[in-house]
């Protein structure tokens, strides 16, 4: 073995045995430095006769070029392996359980929910959303809407008073979102599509009622529409809010004072559990009572009968979402528990728009 | 309203079947609620026959029986009622049947070694009586195979519907019949009443005593029949009334009853015996009171119409009669009165004195005026067939009013209203079939309304009832017309607002309640109302008296129901109406959210990265302002005042206010008072914003925003610690800062405050830091000084503060 190939052997070896960056940089410096070994070689190759340098220098190029190899691809090995090293030392337990973020912990109320989702279809249909006082006088609530002073179907609302004042008037607490039946003829001229959702009153708590409720109005004046059209736009609100494919509808006539004819209307259903599934089954669930505005209330308003026709709608909003969502007791609605609210309440980017699909 | 098939087959021909019939009644908008039909409920018990009834070999109680049920050799039962014997008849139900009053359906089954191939019942397990203590015992002439439910007259289904209150002529079966006949299921029998001569004159008058008021009766007829015997009524009138739920009383009593579900006439009948001279119908006299048949005493006034004989008041009109002059048993000479009277006045009293017959019930909706007399002449039928006697002539008191209302019905309204377009043959043949009196032609009607519909009082009613006979299901469902344009905006800036605010708190994780509109009257004071005039004259209970001043309370008292609940970290918040006042513009929408223990936005409890602190004032005052900004307000130019109502902590509290009379909110810690006084614990903190009180956004032509303007130069920032009394406030510290350099200075944070003894008593340090933006060059160090000079005069001017050395 030549000397070159001994001084190349121990040099490898030298490399291969340095453990770290710094002991690297000592191989290096010890065969590529200024006094290095290789170096030395290399400064030798001046006094060489020039067949001499033909044949060392190759050979001692062909050897510093090998070792710098050698050492740049050990140092890259060791620096990986720093590298790794360090980063095995950096671990966490990834595992560990975070808070939850504000996104995840608001929530909507439903019926905040379902008052947007019934918002994003009447909208779509260019009706706008009115609204009226909690505190109503007796006759917005009742004397314009036809409810004739100690009617029977007064008495039926259970109604709140407040205590008269000196002129004997007394106020309530609206029984019906109807009311702004009125007060929207007062102050619009038609054609007039409106809903009107809001909260009502009534005297009366049980499973299936409770003194506050939510109602949404809906109110349709023009010189045509008829309850072809009330049929077409209840059709099309009930699949569009219940989200599927189609429901069979029924309506039954039946009586309120502001409109006539009047008609409850109630769809087909299967109860499953607590599921209700339109459109199949033998169940008929009441959702609504609507009917074409009365003459009188459209003469109250101050408008002729004979011109100008419409129809009503009004129905329960927490029924509603009861349906739709579920919910088994109407109490819980007003009760504030926050597991009934994180369970049923919405995530705040839940936004029901018509054109990603009011509920996903 | 409950009759039986059989019932309105008295008044009705048909062929139709349950179903048919009661379908046709909830389309014609007699809504059915409920139909109880027994024979098919009942359908496998049958009548049988026990061949023997030995003692069951291994139990003392139970008898092993053999039975005949009519059908094949005789089945083996085990039977543990006390009463079974051989010889006996009984009702059988096989295996497989389903038993109402345990809620079991039978099997095959072996009870102490002995197999048993069905049952012998009770009428409790038949759900007929509450009679458990043996099985049924039936005469020996009961066929044997026989329905059990055929044999004891419960065949009859009992329909029972709900009447609106337009409609008092279907609170009689006559009225019933009519509707259905109408809509094709049959034909209206024919149950006009021929009148009973009278053989004698009346021997009590009846005088009106209304002076110069209004008379509260418009007529009223009066007959005696003497010599009547009043046992009971017969036993098919007996079964009718029973099975919808009223007992039979006596013969005059029950007729009474009977007319009043058969024709709408509610009647009244005194025992002659024991009314003393003529009958006056007047006003009651102010002290005045009747013990009434609901053997109950009533006071009197003179809004209530009675009728008195010589010795007093015998009766209320038109809701109930009086317990002295009624019949009974003895009765031999009996008075019938058929009257009406005024339906609002009628409703009044019964409200007044808490009365629900069924007789104020009809008045008060409307009975047929016209058929009071024939009402009577009925009644004297009916008094005759199953008591005998001989009746009066009859008196006649007042007038009965004519039916004068016709209304001129151009067909066309139908197609108009409802979107059908039926013939006029179907209109006139419909409304003919209801009873109202058709003439003229096409293209408009003449329709006479008949004296038993007080609601149809337009052209709209008769659409109704056309469409309601024809069918509601013919009309053709219809689009109603879209507009061409794109939709517009819907909703006004309140209701954006509102929206907004739910999802602008939501996101900051609190989540949303709806609580009552009402609360407490101590609980309203705390929070700035109680005024008397916002105080319910009937609330449904005293904790939910008083319109609502503040969303807080309500949900401060969730947050504590929540708190016992074991959810003690909460934040919620609620988006709804307050009340100042009575008028629509009292009402306002306040945006409220609370935060309880630990629940601040960033996360509650304890955690492996940091426990959260309890929520505080800051909590509050981020939850307001973020609110704010997410509606687009002009956050900047709201004041931040210390102090807010008395409901928060006086010196953890502040208000957001566009000056001093343009209050936009508070935000802060509770005042424990106020907490004590609900029995709420905290640490709570909340905010209350009235969404109504920010300024709506100017309207600008257009949606461009201002430009914006990037300089390239560096921004430049510079730390200064200003120590100033405790009582200073940072804002005023901030703004000293900001005004040394209008132009250069584009923030100022402050992110120290520090009190420490080393600053001496009551001093504080602030430390802010200030960023200079320039905007037309690099700053030099000079400039740098020469502002950072500026920002110490300006503070120390305004705040005495000094540079902390």
């Amino acid at each position: 073995m030549s000397d070159l190939e001994l001084l190349e052997r121990d040099i490898r070896a030298a490399i291969d045995g340095a453990s770290d960056e710094a002991a690297i940089e000592t191989v290096r410096v010890a065969a590529l430095g200024k006094k290095g070994s290789v170096s030395d070689l290399l400064k030798g190759l001046g006094a060489m006769t020039p067949d001499e340098r033909k044949v060392m220098g190759p050979a001692l190029n062909g050897l510093r070029d090998r070792v710098s190899e050698a050492l740049l691809a050990r140092r890259a090995t060791l620096k990986e392996a720093g590298l790794a090293a360090r980063l095995a030392s950096e671990a966490v337990d990834v595992t560990l359980p975070l808070r939850a973020s504000p996104l995840e912990q608001g929530r909507i109320h439903p019926i905040s929910q379902v008052i947007d989702e019934i918002t994003a279809i009447f909208g779509d249909l260019g009706f706008a959303v009115a609204e009226g006082p909690d505190i109503e006088t007796d006759d917005y609530n009742f004397t314009a809407l036809n409810f004739p002073v100690g009617h029977p179907a007064r008495e039926m609302h259970d109604t709140f008073f407040f205590n008269p004042d000196e002129q004997g008037e007394r106020l309530l607490l609206r029984t019906h979102t109807s009311p702004v039946q009125m007060r929207t003829m007062q102050t619009q001229k038609p054609p007039i599509r409106i809903i009107a959702p809001g909260r009502t009153y009534r005297n009366d708590s049980d499973q299936t009622h409770t003194p506050m409720f939510h109602q949404v109005e809906g109110l349709v004046i023009d010189t045509s529409s008829h309850i072809g059209h009330l049929k077409w736009l209840l059709e099309e609100f009930c699949r569009a809010f219940f989200e599927v494919e189609k429901v069979e509808m029924r309506m039954r006539p039946s009586f309120f004072p502001f409109t006539e004819p009047s008609m409850e209307v109630d769809i087909r259903c299967k109860r499953v559990g607590n599921e209700v599934r339109f459109g199949e089954g033998d169940d008929w669930l009441e959702i609504l009572g609507c009917g074409m505005v009365h003459p009188n209330v459209i003469r109250f308003a101050g408008l002729d009968p004979d011109v100008y026709q419409g129809f009503a709608f009004g129905m329960g909003i927490d029924r509603i979402a009861m349906l739709k969502y579920g919910m088994p007791d109407l109490r819980a609605f007003f009760d504030a528990d926050q597991r009934w609210l994180n369970h049923y309440g919405f995530r705040p980017l839940d936004l029901p728009a018509l054109v990603g699909g009011l509920s996903s | 309203m409950k009759f039986t098939l059989s019932w309105l087959k008295e008044h009705l021909e048909t062929t139709a079947s349950l179903d048919e019939i009661t379908d046709a009644l909830t389309r014609v908008g007699l809504e059915v609620e409920s139909v109880e039909d027994k024979a098919k409920l009942l359908a496998p018990f049958t009548i049988a026959y026990v061949v023997s009834a030995v003692q069951h070999p291994n139990a003392d109680r139970l008898r092993v029986c053999m039975v005949d049920t009519g059908s094949g050799d005789p089945v083996q039962v085990v039977c543990g009622a006390p009463n079974a014997h051989t010889g006996m008849k009984s009702v059988f139900s096989p295996a497989g049947t389903y038993i109402p009053g345990k809620d079991i359906t039978l099997t095959v089954g072996t009870i102490r070694g002995v197999e048993s191939h069905g049952m012998l019942c009770s009428a409790a397990e038949l759900e007929l009586s509450e009679d458990h203590d043996g099985i049924i015992e039936l005469p020996a002439d009961a066929p044997v195979g026989m329905a059990y439910a055929e044999y004891a007259g419960l065949g009859d289904p009992v329909i029972d519907i709900a009447i609106t209150p337009n409609r008092p002529d279907c609170l009689g079966i006559h009225g019933v019949a009519r509707d259905l006949a109408a809509a094709g299921l049959g034909q209206l029998k024919d149950r006009s009443v021929a009148p009973v001569e009278g053989k004698f004159p009346s021997p009590v008058d009846v005088k009106f005593e209304f002076g110069d008021t209004p008379a509260l009766t418009p007529a009223f007829a009066l007959r005696l029949v003497r010599g009547v015997k009043n046992g009971p009524s017969s036993e098919w009138m007996q079964r009718q009334l029973r099975a919808i739920g009223l007992r039979p009383i006596n013969a005059l009593v029950d007729i009474t009853n009977f007319l009043t579900i058969d024709r709408n006439r509610p009647l009244h009948v005194f025992d002659a015996a024991k009314v003393t001279g003529d009958l006056t119908v007047r006003r009651a006299k102010e002290g005045e009171s009747l013990l009434a048949l609901d053997g109950k005493t009533y006071a009197l006034d003179p809004s209530i119409v009675v009728i008195s004989d010589d010795k007093g008041i015998e009766s209320l009109g038109g809701i109930m009669g009086g317990e002295a002059s009624g019949c009974d048993e003895n009765t031999v000479d009996v008075l019938i009165e058929s009257a009406l009277w005024e339906p609002l006045n009628i409703a009044q009293t019964g409200r007044k004195l808490g009365i629900n017959s069924d007789a104020r019930y009809r008045f008060e909706r409307g009975v047929d005026p016209a058929f009071m007399l024939p009402g009577l002449e009925l009644a004297t039928r009916l008094v005759q067939e199953l008591c005998g006697g001989e009746a009066s002539e009859i008196v006649v008191t007042g007038t009965v009013p004519e039916p004068h209302l016709t209304i001129a019905f151009p067909i066309a309204e139908v197609k108009r209203l409802a979107g059908i377009d039926p013939t006029e043959d179907e209109i006139r043949q419909v409304l003919t079939a209801l009873g109202f009196q058709v003439s003229g032609n096409a293209p408009s009607l003449t329709v006479g309304v008949p004296s038993w519909r007080p609601d149809v009082d337009g052209k709209a009613d008769l659409v109704e009832e056309v469409m309601r006979i024809l069918g509601v299901d013919r009309v053709p469902s219809t689009p109603l017309p879209k507009s061409d344009n794109v939709s517009k905006p819907v909703l006004t800036l309140a209701q954006t607002r509102t929206r907004r605010s739910k999802r602008a708190l939501a996101a900051r994780g609190l989540v949303e309640a709806v609580t009552w509109s009402f609360v407490a009257k101590s609980v309203a004071e705390a929070f700035g109302g109680g005024k008397p005039e916002l105080a319910l004259a009937n609330p449904i209970a005293a904790d939910l008296s008083d319109m609502r001043p503040s969303l807080l309370p309500g949900l401060l008292q969730a947050a504590q129901r929540n708190a016992d609940r074991g959810v003690a970290d909460l934040a919620l918040f609620e988006v709804g109406q307050i009340f100042r006042g009575t008028k629509p513009s009292d009402q306002l929408t306040a945006a409220t959210g609370i935060r309880r223990l630990s629940a601040t936005v960033n996360g509650a409890g304890r955690h492996w990265q940091g426990k959260a602190p309890a929520v505080s004032v800051y909590d509050a005052k981020a939850d307001a302002l973020a609110l704010l900004d997410a509606l687009g307000a002009p956050v900047d130019k709201f004041q931040i005042v210390a102090g807010a109502p008395a409901w928060f902590h006086p010196g953890r509290s502040g208000t957001i206010q566009l000056g001093p009379q343009n209050i936009i909110g508070w935000f802060g810690e509770l005042h424990p008072s106020v907490l004590e006084a609900l029995d709420v614990s905290g640490p709570l903190v909340g905010f209350e914003i009235i969404l109504d009180a920010i300024p709506a956004p100017r309207a600008r032509p257009t949606k461009t925003k201002p430009p914006l303007e990037l300089v390239p130069y560096q921004p430049v920032t510079r730390d200064f610690a200003f120590v100033v009394d405790r009582k200073i406030e940072a804002a005023k510290l901030v703004k000293a800062a900001q005004g040394a350099d209008k132009v250069l200075i584009s923030n100022v944070s402050v992110f120290d405050v520090f009190e420490g003894a080393s600053l001496g008593a009551d001093k504080k340090s602030i430390a802010i830091e200030v960023t200079l933006r320039p905007t037309q060059k690099t700053l030099t160090d000079e400039e740098i000084d020469a502002v950072a000079a500026k920002i110490v005069a300006q503070v120390g001017k305004a705040t005495q503060g000094v540079l902390r050395s």
